[in-house]
């Protein structure tokens, strides 16, 4: 597909990196022509220099052959009469823009037909979702989710506490009394396909596909406190703060924000009426601690500035938070939170740039192609979503009778509302969601290619 | 320095100038020429060892490349391309010189046409077939090729954009199409179109199959090889006409052509690299009829000899219908002149490029306005976008390093005690990858009286000239090899 990304920032780039990758033609708009050109030298992509909302530019940019257009840059208003513009230009576009502001939501949603838009993305309130998804089961790194909400796959971190401590998969499901898969274990920063002999060891990250409703059994036998949370505090009154605090007042959850600058506490006390607004330092521990930091469920960093987040969260867990949450804002300080053996993290522009890779993996579903498609085990191994149809092959065989590629592991068959771990006697047929995961990197792109 | 992934490289380069060496064997064979055919032979059995050493050692190269690697890269797969592209002329006893081999196939890659043979008609038919096809392989690039057959998504594709910057002519080397493999194939798909209508018109003239194709690869790349001891002069005034407008079609940006298939008709129009090269053709054409006026019989004749010549300098190709050398001292300088500019950038042609005079010019004219009145807030615009000052920059200190790069070797050559003239003239044909100089290097002539040293020169001279300059000059600096 054609497609043109504007606003070469960190969403931009991401991107650039999954769609040029997975073969998609990518021009890239932004003002700023020397991030073009690093662009330019790591990716296999064309660029535009100019401002992305005016019509000369995006004519340059191929605006009429396009298949898809994302707005990604940093201003709301730029986004949307580039979308606008590019949908005057070319009725049969497709437009993707980032809106963050959240006093612009109503109005996109009543008139999106207006603006010419296919979807819309707010980075920071789909952060906000994921964290409250993540605060909802406490002990999961990570959650997945595929087959509308029916099959996880969820990030268990194995400590040396854990019951799972060397024990080889193969005793696993004794252990956690329910029907669970590990389809893929983090060890030392690489990937592994674990067979059932695997012992798992301390340090190791592991993901495991469970049906949703075993998830609070898997908790309760793997011991980990299954408390549900009560009170929470976020550091930081960023818009990211805002969502979370109002979702989880809906839950009826106790929040604390934690914010130094008084005239955004304001505002943030005007808009969440059952949210306690603290005008401070969160990096201040002597407020933390006189706020409660001891008996709160869980602490998320939501500061502006990532090694500040960072520094909150170390200190939140040396503290015994049960939950700390991390949010960052680049993607390559990921890895040294991982070293830190911090708990959750949350970046707010990979998620927005996976929604959006979803629907571009979408807008091209043929029979067969991949429904939606996410990255697991720090983006070493995929875990996609197919919907099993008339064309798909070896339907209604045992899976010990099929052989799959090598690096391919079927984890999960949903017929209808049921979710199953299969094992060698199951089999799928017309109509099921499947989810398999791979470690071969867009090797697979449909259904069939998962067969030998 | 990744030297792994350089060497993968350098191997499939080495497999692609392989795979274009079967032809000519075939022709060898069909023509019977054995020496020419054991030459080919050995050369290709050496290569398949050279590759299979590489492909051993080469396994499992990291993946990380920048921009120095791509420099480099280029830079030494050209002289390997050519410290092997000339074995068959040695092993075939043809030229019995390594480092005359050398310099005619190093003459024949980077387009320029210049030959130490004093008898052309003497070699064998295959021999001349790949005398000339390197012209055609050298003219769109053999990395370029490369980039179009690979398949993208492969691993670092980014990479790639440094090698067709290093490899490409121009100031400001940029994609057709977002994927650099469609880019390279669409370059090539021009490039082999036009070759393809450039031997059926030699073909509808009465030329033979084989010199249409020869002719044609001289011609596309704008090398210069001719299979004639008297280059072009003996053809008929059709054929010369068809090479004079082919030459000037392929000296023309290839952007240019893939904007008409688009039907950017307007846009190629106003392009103001065009305009000055056509009217440079046209301008110098005019100056040199005026000029010649009585020195042929007739008036057709001094335009069709004016127009070869100015088409075949600017575009660096180097064909001859006439001795030039022999035409008053104006036209011969303005012939000088032309040298100098060479064709448009993103062709096949080579010298400093009318994209880069026109930068040049315009930076010029702003820094004498800037004097005037220093206050003045001036960018510099090109087909009306804003050139970026870093593109402004480079284009000047490229005219630095051309110039330096010209005086040096032309101290080097003139140990030789050949005149003035033809020592410049020898330097200058050589690094603008023309082909004829004047005087005793004059189209008549050839470059066989230099001795090795200077052969060498212009060698170096030829390649950084076709690579231009920066390529080769990074082979040199220290700072590429030590990490420090």
């Amino acid at each position: 597909m054609n497609i043109i990304i504007a606003g070469d920032g960190q969403v931009g780039s991401t991107l650039t990196r999954l769609l040029s990758a997975e073969g998609h033609d990518v021009t890239l708009i932004d003002t700023n022509s020397r991030v073009l050109e690093s662009s330019q030298e790591s990716f296999d992509v064309m660029s535009v220099h100019g401002n992305c909302a005016s019509m000369e530019v995006l004519l340059q940019a191929g605006v009429k052959d396009a298949d898809l257009l994302i707005a990604a840059t940093n201003a709301d208003e730029i986004n949307l009469l580039c979308c606008t513009t590019a949908h005057g230009l070319n009725k049969k576009l497709h437009t993707i823009a980032r809106i963050r502001n959240p006093e612009y939501t109503e109005q996109i949603y009543t008139m999106q037909d207006v603006f010419g838009l296919s979807m819309v993305i707010n980075p920071e309130k789909q952060a906000a979702q994921e964290i409250e998804r993540l605060l909802k089961y406490p002990g999961f790194l990570k959650r997945d989710s595929f087959a509308k909400g029916r099959t996880e796959i969820v990030e268990l971190r194995v400590d040396a506490s854990s019951k799972l401590c060397n024990v080889a998969l193969i005793d696993m499901n004794s252990i956690v009394k329910c029907r669970v898969l590990v389809c893929a274990v983090l060890r030392g920063g690489n990937a592994i396909a674990p067979g059932g002999n695997f012992v798992l060891r301390e340090g190791d990250r592991i993901f495991v596909t469970a049906p949703t409703e075993n998830l609070a059994t898997l908790l309760r036998n793997l011991g980990i406190i299954t408390r549900r949370v009560r009170r929470v505090v976020l550091c930081g009154g960023g818009r990211v703060s805002f969502y979370v605090a109002s979702l989880l007042e809906k839950n009826g959850i106790a929040v604390q924000i934690i914010e130094h600058d008084y005239d955004r506490c304001m505002e943030l006390a005007e808009d969440l009426p059952d949210t306690n607004v603290i005008h401070g330092d969160s990096t201040d521990q002597s407020l933390l601690e006189s706020e409660g930091l001891a008996d709160t469920d869980a602490l998320v960093s939501l500061t502006g500035l990532d090694e500040l987040n960072m520094i909150i969260s170390l200190y939140g867990q040396s503290r015994g938070v049960p939950q700390v949450i991390t949010k960052l804002n680049r993607m390559e300080n990921r890895s040294m939170v991982d070293a830190l053996g911090l708990g959750s993290v949350i970046c707010p522009k990979e998620l927005c740039s996976n929604t959006i890779a979803r629907y571009v993996r979408a807008m091209q579903n043929q029979s067969g192609a991949a429904v939606s498609l996410h990255a697991i085990a720090d983006g070493q191994a995929e875990a996609i979503e197919f919907l099993v149809d008339e064309h798909t092959r070896n339907c209604n065989i045992p899976l010990k009778d099929i052989k799959l590629k090598p690096n391919v592991l079927l984890v999960s068959i949903t017929h209808g509302s049921k979710t199953e771990i299969p094992g060698g006697l199951s089999s799928f047929r017309k109509g099921d969601t499947i989810v398999v995961v791979t470690s071969g990197r867009g090797t697979i792109r449909q259904l069939n290619d998962i067969f030998a | 320095m990744n030297y792994k992934m350089m060497g993968r490289f350098i191997s499939q380069i080495l497999f692609i100038e392989a795979l274009f060496m079967i032809p000519a064997v075939g022709i060898g064979l069909y023509c019977g020429e054995t020496a020419a055919v054991k030459g080919f032979a050995l050369t290709l059995g050496l290569m398949s060892a050279i590759i299979a050493v590489l492909i051993m050692l080469c396994r499992g190269a990291p993946s990380a490349f920048y921009a120095k690697e791509g420099m480099v890269c280029v830079g030494v797969s050209w002289i390997v391309l050519s410290l092997l592209g000339c074995l068959p002329f040695y092993f075939s006893g043809e030229i019995p010189s390594y480092i005359d081999a050398f310099f005619e196939i190093v003459s024949g890659f980077t387009t320029t046409g210049s030959s130490i043979l004093t008898d052309v008609e003497a070699l064998s038919n295959s021999i001349l077939y790949w005398r000339s096809f390197s012209h055609w392989l050298g003219g769109m690039g053999v990395l370029v090729f490369l980039l179009a057959i690979t398949p993208s998504g492969a691993k670092g594709t980014g990479f790639t954009m440094h090698l067709l910057r290093a490899e490409s002519p121009g100031p400001n080397v940029g994609k057709l199409v977002p994927k650099m493999r469609k880019t390279a194939a669409i370059l090539y798909i021009i490039y082999i179109v036009m070759t393809i209508v450039n031997i059926i018109f030699l073909l509808a003239g009465g030329m033979s199959l084989f010199e249409s194709v020869c002719t044609a690869f001289g011609t596309a790349g704008t090398g210069g090889f001719g299979i004639k001891n008297d280059s072009m002069a003996s053809y008929s005034p059709y054929i010369q006409n068809v090479t004079t407008v082919f030459m000037a079609l392929f000296g023309i940006n290839f952007s240019c052509y893939y904007l008409l298939l688009l039907r950017q008709f307007k846009s190629v129009f106003k392009d103001e690299e065009l305009r000055l090269y056509l009217g440079l053709i046209f301008g110098s054409t005019a100056l040199i009829v005026l000029n010649l006026r009585g020195y042929y019989p007739t008036l057709e004749e001094t335009i069709r000899h004016a127009a070869f010549t100015v088409s075949t300098i600017i575009t660096t190709t180097g064909f001859a219908t006439t001795d030039f050398d022999l035409w008053p001292a104006f036209s011969k300088a303005i012939v000088m002149m032309l040298m100098l500019i060479g064709a448009c950038a993103g062709s096949t042609g080579g010298g400093f490029k009318c994209a880069r005079l026109l930068l040049v010019l315009k930076s010029l004219k702003r820094n004498i306005r800037q004097v005037i009145s220093p206050r003045k807030v001036q960018v510099v615009r090109n087909n009306g976008a804003i050139v970026d000052e870093k593109i402004l920059d480079n284009a000047n200190a490229y005219l630095a390093a051309y110039v330096i790069i010209i005086f040096v070797s032309f101290l080097l050559v003139s140990l030789d005690e050949f005149s003035i003239g033809t020592n410049f003239t020898a330097v200058l044909a050589c690094f603008n990858n023309i082909g004829p100089g004047l005087e005793a290097v004059g189209p008549t002539c050839n470059f066989s009286g230099y001795s090795v040293l200077s052969k060498l020169v212009l060698c170096f001279d030829m390649l950084a000239g076709r690579l231009e300059i920066f390529p080769i000059l990074a082979l040199l600096s220290r700072s590429t090899w030590t990490s420090k």
